[in-house]
């Protein structure tokens, strides 16, 4: 893992980055697994709810909310 | 699940999962498919059925079935809930991989969303692992066409082995090839290979040494290969299906197991242990997917849900989603209040013309007195109160409501609240289950299957009942229209009267909230589990289908259930108002009973007995305070909500007793169906009666403070 690797909840909207590790375990890990989130995959923030969480991302063309907490075990590298 | 004669009432209480096959030449068909790719659409349009198809993922909660005749075959097809994975981590995704594998249908059509697919063709994928008679349907071509997206759907299907049908569901196109296909494929199917996952070797060679034992024990009943690979992955649910479907049981079969533990502690000296294994399962299917979707997919724009973020970045900003959540809410009430006016009105006339010549007509004909207070002033006024006050509102307010769900508005509802209730240690989903509660509290609390954690679950479907349901409705807007926006003007009359409700429903979005952190700290304790929630690209709402639809389909059938059970509820309460017990009537004894408590809490005995004769609908509720009061004491007629007015007044009534009434009719049990609903969900008693005392015992705390308040104030 690189030093520019950052949580996934801390990625700015409009911002992309690649999946670089799931730090999650259990029926979410399967759950983000389902949705295609593999290592290497791009994803983008797109906006937070208007109370801040959770976070859309934009995920092999479609649209998922996911929740700080979870997004903050996914460990993911910002690209340009 | 949309709300619909099969989705409301005693329709959701019957089973799933039974035989459906009625004879050998019978086609069964299982529909699979992610949330949202219009599967319920390709359903309804095969079948002729009117299942609601709202733009939201998960609301296929429960299997429902449907028939269509091709080629003089019938064909069954089950619409099966809306699925990312067959690896049966929720509910519904244990039903549809349990109908699939165990339910023996003659085909399985996976629809996928032409707009999405890579994502889509995961499910395919799986699918195909555990059957290879299967028919992809590539939904959603005219949406993909709008968004210059185009699909190779010959290549798809050499690529996968399998036939391929690109199909507009809404539009109806494709869907005759579909059953053409369907039909074919089922009676004399075309010899392919379909196309087999190759997962990395260490794991290949763990499935080979698995397969002849594995296919010892099963034989044909199941895809060997597929078997082979949910034991290794360590898939105990799956034994116990197997022991449910297939009277089997896997933990018996020693040189199973045992073969299985060996291949297994193989792959974990290779350093692939049980997760390990599984984000190699998935990364396969992932990688498959994306490989098989980039080969057949073109894009001329790259970024083609450009128009769905940009309103997304309004309608769920910052600053603008709440306001504009609640002024939808608002303008939705406004709407269905200032335009039922007039139908309200005129169809209150026309029943009280009719009354008058039924009177003349019992005259004439001599009838006892008994006969016309039990035909006319019982069922018929009660009849007619339930059809006028009723059916205007139910017309607009459904057609809005479904509006709002086809353009894809409610994820982004609970996307907006999912924060509120994340604090309250609840699921963001509760927020669409709560508005499936607007139009009947049962469907909302079987819709609660599309939570996935059991204690979440719960939670919801406890407090499901503190969002108004249809039946609810005329109750609190006929009280706000005459109680509390009377006094202004014009315009502003219904407007403050939106305003007022808006505020009910806020409250009792509030109480939800408030209740569902108590049980979170109580009886249900635990943390919030993750979840993760799509926002589907908005679409085009097909207003005219819309109109047809939710009111053929939802407000006749709502009415319907409203006038079947005033009949009888008009009789009872006519019979106990005229049957006279010692001096008094039963109606005015039980009433009398009921008096000290309910004056306490604000209310009046007649007001709490209403909304205990109204258990098995809450439509009536009204209604059977007004045949209390009428049949009590002299006749009025009641035309007009100024008459209903005073006759409210007359009876004691003030501005604190329609408040409370408002309020405890927020605030109480659940209807009928809807605790037989809880029971059947929950399986259990304990819970049914948790549903019930939870939101009496809210009612009668808040009306009660509310009572004391005014009392000290002075008021009322």
């Amino acid at each position: 893992m690189s030093n520019s690797c950052i949580p996934l909840n801390r990625l700015r909207p409009g911002s992309q980055a690649k999946i670089s590790a799931l730090d999650l375990s259990g029926n979410i890990r399967r759950r983000i697994l389902d949705l295609g989130l593999v290592a290497n995959t791009l994803v983008e923030a797109i906006g937070k709810s208007p109370s801040g969480d959770p976070t859309a991302y934009y995920i092999r063309g479609a649209v998922i909310a996911i929740r700080d907490e979870d997004a903050s075990k996914i460990i993911v590298e910002p690209v340009e | 699940m949309g709300l619909t004669a099969n989705s409301m009432g005693a329709a959701l209480l019957q089973d799933d999962l039974n035989t459906i096959r009625k004879t050998d030449d019978d086609i069964v068909i299982a529909l699979a498919g992610n949330p949202n790719v219009g599967k319920s659409t390709v359903f309804n349009e095969l079948t002729g059925m009117n299942q609601h198809t709202g733009n939201w993922p998960g609301k296929t909660v429960a299997s429902a079935r449907g028939n269509y005749t091709y080629c003089d075959t019938v064909h069954i097809m089950v619409d099966l809930p809306g699925t990312y994975s067959l690896m049966a981590s929720s509910a519904e995704e244990e039903i549809a991989r349990n109908f699939i594998c165990f339910g023996n249908p003659d085909i399985t059509v996976v629809v996928v969303d032409a707009t999405c697919l890579e994502r889509n063709l995961n499910l395919v994928l799986q699918t195909l692992e555990i059957t290879e008679q299967m028919i992809v349907c590539v939904n959603l071509m005219d949406e993909a066409e709008k968004k210059k997206i185009s699909i190779d759907l010959e290549r798809l299907s050499r690529l996968l082995g399998v036939p391929v049908i690109g199909t507009s569901a809404r539009s109806g196109k494709g869907l005759e090839e579909l059953k053409e296909c369907i039909f074919r494929q089922v009676r004399q199917r075309e010899e392919r290979i379909p196309l087999r996952l190759a997962y990395p070797p260490e794991v290949e060679n763990a499935i080979d040494a698995c397969l002849p034992a594995v296919e010892r024990v099963v034989g044909k009943q199941l895809p060997a290969r597929w078997l082979a690979l949910k034991l290794l992955d360590q898939n105990q649910q799956m034994s116990e299906e197997i022991e449910k479907y297939l009277s089997i049981d896997i933990g018996q079969q020693t040189a199973l197991t045992e073969t299985v533990e060996q291949a297994r502690k193989g792959l974990q000296q290779k350093g692939i242990d049980a997760v390990k294994l599984r984000d190699i399962i998935v990364g396969t299917l992932v990688d498959q997917a994306e490989v098989l979707a980039h080969r057949v997919t073109s894009y001329a724009k790259r970024d083609y849900n450009a128009t769905s973020r940009r309103i997304d970045r309004v309608i769920t900003s910052k600053r603008y989603g709440i306001p504009i959540m609640i002024a939808l809410l608002g303008a939705i009430l406004w709407l269905t209040m200032t335009g039922a006016n007039y139908p309200s009105a005129a169809l209150s006339a026309a029943f009280g013309w009719l009354e008058e010549q039924l009177t003349v007509f019992f005259a004439w004909c001599h009838a006892p007195d008994w006969l016309y207070g039990i035909l006319v002033q019982g069922i018929y006024r009660t009849l007619s109160w339930v059809v006028a006050v009723m059916l205007p509102p139910m017309a607009i307010f459904f057609p809005l409501f479904t509006l709002l769900e086809d353009l894809g508005y409610l994820p982004r509802v609970a996307f907006n609240l999912d924060n509120f209730f994340q604090k309250s240690h609840a699921c963001g989903k509760q927020a669409l289950t709560m508005c499936m509660g607007f139009g009947c509290n049962a469907a909302g609390v079987i819709g609660c299957r599309i939570i996935d954690s059991p204690r979440e679950r719960l939670i919801a479907i406890l407090t499901n009942n503190f969002v108004p349901c249809n039946g609810r409705f005329p109750t609190l807007i006929t009280l706000i229209t005459i109680f509390f926006a009377a006094s202004s003007l014009g315009a502003f009359q219904s407007v403050t009267s939106a305003l007022f409700l808006c505020a009910i429903i806020v409250f009792g979005v509030m109480v939800t909230l408030f209740v569902s952190k108590l049980l979170s700290r109580t009886l249900l304790r635990g943390i919030p589990t993750s979840f993760t929630l799509e926002l589907p690209p908005y679409r085009r709402p097909q207003v005219g289908k819309i109109i047809i639809r939710s009111i053929f389909d939802r407000t006749l059938f709502v009415l319907g259930r409203a006038i079947v059970v005033s009949i009888p509820a008009g009789l009872i309460i006519w019979c106990m108002a005229n049957v006279q017990v010692g001096g008094d009537s039963l109606l005015q004894i039980c009433s009398g009973f009921l008096d000290p408590f309910a004056r306490w809490i604000g209310l009046d005995g007649v007001i709490l007995m209403a909304f205990i004769l109204g258990f098995p609908a809450n439509e009536i509720v009204i209604p059977i305070i007004l045949m209390a009061y009428l049949a009590g004491g002299q006749m009025v007629e009641y035309e007009s909500l100024a008459s209903l007015k005073t006759i409210l007044t007359d009876n004691g009534w003030t501005s604190v007793t329609a408040l409370c009434t408002m309020l405890f009719s927020l605030l109480h049990f659940p209807c009928g169906t809807t605790c037989m609903t809880i029971r059947k969900e929950t399986g259990s008693m304990k819970w049914t009666a948790a549903a019930f005392l939870i939101p009496t015992l809210m009612g009668i705390i808040v009306c009660f403070l509310v009572a004391s308040f005014a009392r000290l104030l002075g008021i009322g």
